[in-house]
């Protein structure tokens, strides 16, 4: 897809973009290695094709912005600054993992740096951002709440308790749908009635739209435009990116319920190709933006030997972060 | 010593923890107006809407929303109404609130209390007089509190809202106007340690919430036919004072535990096989239980009180256990 060049834009800040991009993808390609080589046991959500929207919304989320992810959450995490050595390490269930081996995949989270969580649940987290936007508002703080969920999730009752509770309270919560078309196995189409989150969503009174999200500029700009409207205290707003998961549901799934065809189109969009392509009309280099996917794959690649060699957690793991009871081996607990 | 019902003092602890620490804040359907029993009437005036904040009827988002707002810094103190209702947010409570901060590996930590009135009160049917708290106990992760009296209800809830961890506060709609001695000061009572109701020397009656009160009855009751009961009120079914059981138990060598909820699955069963597990050599009879049978509960007061367990149905338990007299091995 061509579209007119804006001279404009900055280079910079798009070339961060790409190189976010690339890293998110070399995650998850990396990810997608340790499961078949048996060393992610668990169920992993890949987010190939979707790495658009992770950078494009994270990149203007501060640190202190709250971050809340779905089940397909590798990427948003990484995006919001977490260290994918301690990502990986958690996806193989390593010492060092970032919920301690505890989580897994599900849920990967970083509250370091405002991400609290990725979630088992479709749809859940959006009561938990709404939430946190709620504790915002009432500690009088300037930070905002953002919850990232798939377009399965607006067909469970939290998008609509969720989105109405932002609503009347008049929170500071940006809701991003990423529309992949598929809700785990089932395409989202069939199983919706009526026009789709962003439509739902303005039947509640909030702002909200719809937009490609395989193109990174549109992403950072509507995302960049909205969250000005939230700090400047105007309320929840939705954003329903249009994109495609280019692979299964989960890293085993073949997607074979979909005709290639479909899948090879869907490939020309590639959000990452299309960006490097932005940023050669605009005049970087195809070797530095090839250096981009280069460099990424070598740091996961080392993620991915340090998780490998990484110990397993102590057993006393189990044990801990279970409440302020003491240890539950003992007496009553 | 202060005379207060039991909803009073709830709303003094609440209150009093309210103006204790700004991050504390109650949400609900109905708060404003003073909630459903009148157990936060007047709190509005003084803490301001945001505080005391009505709710849409949305008990997902109205749990959900808490446990953000828990993990974001604030100390949520949730309303559900009715236990009964809390079922519309099981996903929240179990799935989240409960295992966030396992999950997470400690990252985060959700302080918030659920407030979930339960119980048998009159005519109200099976989907407003459930008693659940045995399912909760099950959860790892959870805090379960049952208190009975006024005293225990202010000390517990301002336990329950310091606790870093989520809390299931089921109070009994049946005795929101059950008077009783508070103290003048502020005591907080520890979760896990139970409460000696009445000493005695034949038989250990284990209970709590209102059922305690027909168990207390029931106490009296044998006493006057000469069987000396000793009542422990447990307060908190997670952490349970078990020492409290087990000394008790010791003495006595027999082992009544009576809650108005289903016995099947039930904590009394709980207490039943870790008293049986630990203590099996001093009983000198079967640990019994009186507890409701597995029905739903009925609306026609003749039928709803075939449901209730009586302090009658206890003492023809006690007086079958204690006849028991060599031991039954």
């Amino acid at each position: 897809m061509i579209q007119p060049l804006n001279q404009n834009i900055d280079k910079d800040w798009f070339l961060e973009h790409h190189i976010m991009m690339h890293r998110i993808r070399a995650f998850e390609e990396t990810a997608a290695r340790a499961n078949q080589d048996k060393l992610v046991l668990g169920a992993i959500h890949l987010s190939i094709g979707q790495e658009a929207i992770a950078s494009g919304v994270c990149k203007n989320l501060m640190k202190e912005d709250f971050l809340l992810s779905t089940h397909r959450g590798h990427g948003h995490t990484l995006a919001k600054g977490a260290d994918p050595e301690a990502m990986m390490l958690e996806l193989l269930g390593r010492r060092g993992g970032i919920c301690k081996g505890k989580g897994g995949s599900m849920h990967i989270a970083d509250a370091s740096v405002g991400m609290l969580g990725a979630n088992g649940v479709v749809a859940a987290n959006i009561n938990i951002a709404t939430g946190a936007a709620h504790a915002i508002k009432l500690k009088r703080e300037t930070n905002i709440s953002c919850c990232i969920f798939g377009d399965g999730a607006i067909n469970r009752g939290p998008f609509l308790e969720g989105l109405n509770w932002s609503g009347v309270f008049n929170l500071p919560v940006l809701f991003v749908c990423e529309n992949n078309g598929f809700a785990s196995t089932t395409r989202t189409d069939a199983m919706t009635s009526g026009e789709g989150a962003a439509a739902r969503a303005r039947s509640m009174g909030i702002t909200a739209i719809e937009v490609d999200g395989n193109d990174i500029v549109s992403v950072d700009e509507i995302t960049r435009e909205y969250i000005a409207n939230i700090r400047n205290g105007n309320g929840p707003h939705l954003i329903s990116f249009n994109t495609y998961r280019l692979h299964g549901h989960t890293a085993s799934d073949p997607a074979s319920y979909r005709p290639a065809a479909e899948v090879e189109a869907a490939w020309k969009e590639d959000p990452i190709e299309r960006c490097s392509e932005l940023l050669s009309r605009l005049g970087i280099s195809r070797e530095i933006l090839n250096e981009h996917r280069k460099i990424a794959l070598e740091e996961m690649e080392r993620v991915y030997k340090t998780a490998k060699e990484a110990p397993w957690p102590s057993d006393d793991n189990a044990f801990s972060d279970v409440q302020d009871l003491g240890d539950p081996r003992e007496g009553a607990f | 010593m202060v005379k207060m019902t039991y909803a009073e003092a709830a709303k003094l602890a609440l209150a009093e923890e309210m103006r204790r620490d700004p991050l504390v804040w109650a949400i609900g359907e109905d708060l404003g107006r003073g909630g459903v029993f009148g157990q936060y009437l007047g709190l509005l005036n003084e803490f301001g809407p945001e505080r005391i904040s009505d709710a849409p009827i949305s008990e997902s988002a109205i749990m959900g929303a808490s446990v953000g707002a828990a993990m974001a810094g604030t100390r949520p103190v949730v309303e559900m109404r009715f236990a009964d209702f809390a079922l519309c947010a099981v996903d929240e409570l179990i799935n989240q609130a409960a295992k966030a901060r396992y999950m997470l590996g400690g990252q985060v930590k959700v302080p918030m209390v659920i407030r979930e009135p339960m119980g048998m009160w009159r005519s109200s049917a099976a989907q407003h007089s459930q008693s659940l708290e045995s399912w909760y106990t099950h959860i790892p992760g959870l805090v379960v509190a049952v208190p009975s009296t006024p005293a225990d209800n202010r000390g517990l809830l301002k336990t329950a809202i310091r606790s870093d961890d989520p809390v299931v506060y089921l109070e009994h709609k049946n005795i929101w106007g059950y008077e009783g001695d508070v103290p003048e000061d502020e005591t907080l009572i520890p979760f896990g340690k139970g409460r000696l109701e009445k000493e005695g020397d034949d038989i250990t009656i284990v209970s709590w919430s209102a059922q305690m009160h027909i168990a207390a009855n029931a106490a009296t009751l044998l006493q006057a036919e000469g069987i000396s009961a000793e009542l422990i009120d447990l307060r908190t079914l997670w952490p349970w004072d078990r020492q409290m059981v087990f000394d008790s138990v010791e003495k006595t060598g027999r082992l009544l535990i009576t809650h108005e909820s289903v016995s099947v699955g039930g904590f009394g069963a709980e207490i039943a096989a870790t008293v049986a597990e630990q203590l099996f050599s001093v009983l000198k009879s079967p640990i019994t239980r009186c507890a409701a049978p597995r029905v739903p509960i009925s609306y026609a007061p003749p039928l709803e009180a075939k449901i209730r367990v009586s302090s009658e149905q206890i003492v023809e338990a006690a007086r079958k256990s204690v006849a028991v007299s060599a031991g039954f091995k």
